[in-house]
């Protein structure tokens, strides 16, 4: 199959972007998106031209590197993958396909398809952790989890922080993100002391990234490769509310549980 | 050279706990005078670099990707070994350790091996204390299922992303250090230059990858946790950025490499499908549990599985292996895998590929509980191959997995060069010529947690604190200014190859002739063939870009210059080991029913490979493998 890109180049985060278009010939629709993206930058190399950047690691919907806008869905038309999970069979011969990074303010640009998505890794360091230090731990068996929060709370952790949720966002929130890590730690027993602390803290570094506010549109579920859904950001803002609650509102650092 | 692994004395099961407490300590208010680099953020790296932070440390944490969370431990799936015996079913400390010696057909370090298995339960209560949502039954325990090798029920998962959930334990209790002030993150960073000062490591050099900028960072311990070689095979199961260059960069600043032949293929990955092909996809070896190999026993039967009745198909594992069937070790379900394509009967349109049929256990167990013990596994085959495995049986064919070999560490972890840690893949000394599954976590999370912690302090209350020299130091400078001509000498070539070409050549020399079974023939073969491709690759490559910018082409030239003079390194440790042991299948050494021929004797030794310069033989240095518990014994699954 043959297909026509449209994909966005930007040398910098300084330097004007535009797109620009490439046919790609012969294509395999049993080659994976990104596979195709190789393709036509061994062309481009070929031909003397810069090859596109873009993220990628593991190409196999886990590491969550890879981030691409592909007609104007975050990791493209198929539901629940990532963009190196997205296979050419989904597009169809002779397609115009736009290709464009995941916009936001708070993920700024660095080149072409690539962007910063440090602001998770400040969302997670505000507090995304359980404060246990190594060699501390009772019998793994102690404190047992009832396999519905178990079940549940690995439904939260499978978030692979990709940021497709923020990138599908008219408001560009990081709700889904937030919600899924909170209630990841949240519902188990472990997570529990420092419940109120660690959603008011993740909460508040959130909103100083930038990141809009949250109105419930669902286009974060819709693109979300690894299906986390709706309902933890109701149980986050639960958790939240709960916390304002008990302890106010503020640096919860300064705050006792 | 003098290789002292460092061994404590006394009988296996005292070694670890006589050891920790003779070792010297660092001062509780001295350990912030300490900086320690930790280069990689898996499992090894991130649980190192937290760990230590938590002792009060000071630490700087260096990896290639964006983020912490997204290193290559985050893609194993299946799970993590532990000898707790929750199951009852007879594990112990010591079936743990005496199953990955012998899965490792007896070419590990007996003490190190024990130490892993005992240390393995204090990394299941560790990662349940973190919130590691692992698989429960019921009642609320934890739950467990069964790997190739071993005859019990000790791996512990979390559905079929066991690897990603361990690894956000470790990134969470990184990015708690990070937020506390005690770790620095350098994200998007490549090492490309250990300094070695005064014959210790004291320092690394890295490229920005950003800004491409070249900087010098020292510290008064060097740790590398980077991970495996396996990419220098261009189709492997890694990450497309896992590589070799900062093992690589050590070892020819003199620290030594050990069984670089040691290349784990792995029995059950979605075969190739064309030219294109970036990269191969694992399923995880936990579908064994429930899946049953087989091929048509007829040559080219090009029919559907459906269509093939039961008595014409050889369930070749269960046949060949009864005791252990379809849970026989990777090396030996590989080459069982080849040996059936080899005589044609192999399915798909290749004909390299074998079936992993599930349609008795659906049949017994139901399709529900199959989905939800490996329903993301069966999700990714479709996605990657468009069929329905819960309806037709799966295509599995091996690819090359995880490397055994790595840096020489002696029982502390530290290399030759004092100062230098290795922890993780990156080092040689657990698996010995084959890893069982679900110990590649179990090993890299014991190091960083449990073991390096401890030993690191034994090196450091040697060294004065505020000794450490400044990254502005003559030996720092000189490796800048090396790894900046480096990068000049690639990007001024701008010759007709691209760097994939040349990878992939290589790729195919080493799977050709020193993949699953290797002979001398072959190995000369590929020693004639490597040498004139590193040269060609030096005249010939085209390297795009500038240095001074995001150039992912760059990047990935430096680290295929590096596999192309590794894969010399690794063929001659293969055309030296003149014996089949685990992974490395010579085919002059084979018993009389096609398994491994050891040779005790003459090849019980560790190789540790010291470099000479680029193209030039380099020197073998033995640690004899000592077995003071275990007697050596010809490896049967039988």
């Amino acid at each position: 199959m043959n297909v026509t890109l449209r994909v966005w180049r930007q040398r910098n985060a300084e330097a004007p972007g535009r797109f620009e278009t490439y046919e790609a010939k012969d294509i395999n629709p049993n080659m994976s998106f990104l596979e195709m993206l190789d393709v036509v930058n061994e062309d481009l190399t070929r031909r003397g031209q810069g090859p596109i950047a873009f993220d990628h690691d593991c190409r196999e919907g886990i590491c969550g590197m890879c981030s691409c806008v592909i007609n104007g869905e975050p990791h493209g038309p198929e539901y629940k993958v990532a963009t190196c999970q997205t296979y050419m069979r989904s597009f169809h011969d002779g397609e115009t396909i736009t290709v464009e990074p995941f916009r936001s303010r708070a993920f700024p640009l660095i080149k072409d398809l690539v962007v910063n998505r440090s602001a998770f890794d400040r969302i997670i360091q505000a507090g995304g952790f359980v404060s246990v230090s190594t060699g501390s731990a009772p019998d793994g068996n102690a404190i047992p989890v009832p396999k519905q929060n178990a079940d549940l709370a690995m439904d939260a952790a499978a978030c692979i922080g990709c940021g497709a949720c923020v990138a599908a966002c008219k408001n560009a929130s990081a709700m889904l993100f937030v919600a899924a890590k909170v209630s990841h730690l949240n519902l188990l027993p472990q997570g529990r002391p420092e419940k109120e602390k660690r959603v008011l803290a993740m909460v508040e570094q959130m909103d100083e990234e930038g990141f809009g506010a949250c109105t419930v549109t669902g286009s974060c579920e819709a693109v979300c490769p690894k299906g986390i859904g709706l309902s933890f950001i109701a149980k986050m803002n639960r958790d939240y509310f709960g916390a304002l609650l008990k302890m106010g509102r503020g640096r919860p650092a300064t705050v006792e549980t | 050279m003098k290789l002292d692994a460092k061994i404590p004395a006394g009988p296996l099961a005292q070694k670890w706990d006589k050891h920790k407490a003779s070792i010297k300590l660092v001062n509780p208010s001295n350990k912030r005078k300490y900086e320690v680099i930790v280069v990689g953020t898996g499992l090894a790296g991130a649980s190192a670099a937290s760990s230590m932070a938590e002792l009060g440390y000071v630490v700087k944490s260096f990896c290639i990707q964006d983020s912490p969370r997204r290193a290559h431990s985050v893609a194993a799936q299946g799970g993590i070994n532990a000898a707790k015996n929750y199951q009852n079913d007879g594990d112990s400390v010591y079936r743990l350790f005496y199953d990955t010696i012998k899965g490792g057909d007896f070419r590990s370090r007996e003490a190190n091996v024990h130490r892993l298995a005992e240390v393995s339960v204090n990394i299941i209560d560790q990662c349940v204390a973190q919130g590691v949502p692992f698989a429960r039954e019921y009642s609320g325990y934890l739950a467990n299922r069964s790997f190739g090798g071993a005859q019990v029920s000790r791996t512990f998962y979390a559905r079929g992303q066991t690897g990603q959930q361990l690894l956000l334990g470790a990134y969470q209790a990184l990015m708690r250090q990070v937020g506390l002030g005690q770790v620095t993150l350098v994200p998007r960073t490549e090492m490309l230059e250990l300094v070695v000062v005064n014959g210790h490591a004291k320092g690394i050099v890295v490229r920005d990858m950003v800004t491409g900028r070249i900087s010098s960072h020292s510290a008064d311990a060097v740790v590398l946790a980077s991970g495996g070689y396996g990419n220098a095979y261009y189709l492997s199961t890694y990450g497309r950025g896992s590589n070799a260059t900062a093992i690589w960069r050590a070892y020819k600043k003199g620290a030594l490499f050990a069984n670089p032949c040691f290349t784990q293929i792995h029995p059950t990955c979605i075969p190739v499908t064309g030219d294109y092909q970036s990269k191969l996809t694992l399923m995880s070896e936990s579908l064994r549990n429930d899946g049953r190999v087989w091929v048509p026993k007829k040559k080219g039967d090009k029919r559907s599985p459906s269509e093939i009745p039961e008595d014409e198909r050889d369930y070749y594992l269960e046949r060949k292996y009864p005791s252990y069937g379809n849970l026989a070790p990777r090396d030996i379900s590989s080459r069982a895998a080849k040996q059936v394509c080899d005589e044609g009967r192999g399915v798909g349109e290749s004909g390299l590929g074998v079936y992993l049929d599930f349609s008795d256990a659906i049949q017994r167990l139901g399709r529900a509980k199959i989905e939800e013990r490996y329903g993301n596994l069966f999700d990714m085959y479709h996605e990657i191959t468009h069929e329905n495995a819960y309806k037709s049986p799966m295509r599995i064919f091996p690819a090359i997995h995880y490397t055994m070999g790595g840096l020489w560490v002696d029982y502390n972890l530290m290399s030759n060069l004092p100062g230098l840690y290795v922890l993780g893949e990156a080092n040689f000394s657990d698996h010995g010529a084959n890893r069982l599954g679900a110990s590649a976590l179990m090993q890299g999370l014991a190091d960083g947690y449990f073991v390096l912690p401890y030993t690191i302090g034994d090196y450091l209350a040697s060294q004065k604190p505020g000794s450490r020299p400044k990254p502005d130091a003559a030996e720092f400078k000189q490796a800048e200014q090396e790894t900046s001509e480096r990068i000049q000498k690639l990007l001024a070539i701008r010759g007709k190859k691209t760097i994939t070409e040349f990878h992939k050549q290589l790729g195919r020399i080493l799977w050709e002739h020193c993949g699953m079974t290797r002979s001398e023939k072959s190995l000369k073969e590929a020693l004639a063939q490597i040498p004139p491709l590193r040269e060609e690759f030096w005249k010939n490559v085209n390297v795009p870009g500038e240095g001074e910018e995001l150039n992912q082409s760059l990047e990935r030239a430096g680290r295929v210059a590096d596999y192309l003079e590794l894969a010399e390194l690794i063929v001659y440790d293969a055309l030296m080991r003149d014996e089949s042991c685990g992974c490395h299948f010579r085919e002059e050494h084979k018993t009389e029913d096609g398994e491994c021929q050891r040779n005790d004797e003459q090849y019980a030794y560790v190789a540790a490979w010291e470099f000479t310069g680029v193209g030039k033989t380099p020197t073998l240095n033995k640690e004899p493998l000592v077995y003071e518990e275990v007697h050596l014994a010809q490896r049967s699954y039988k």
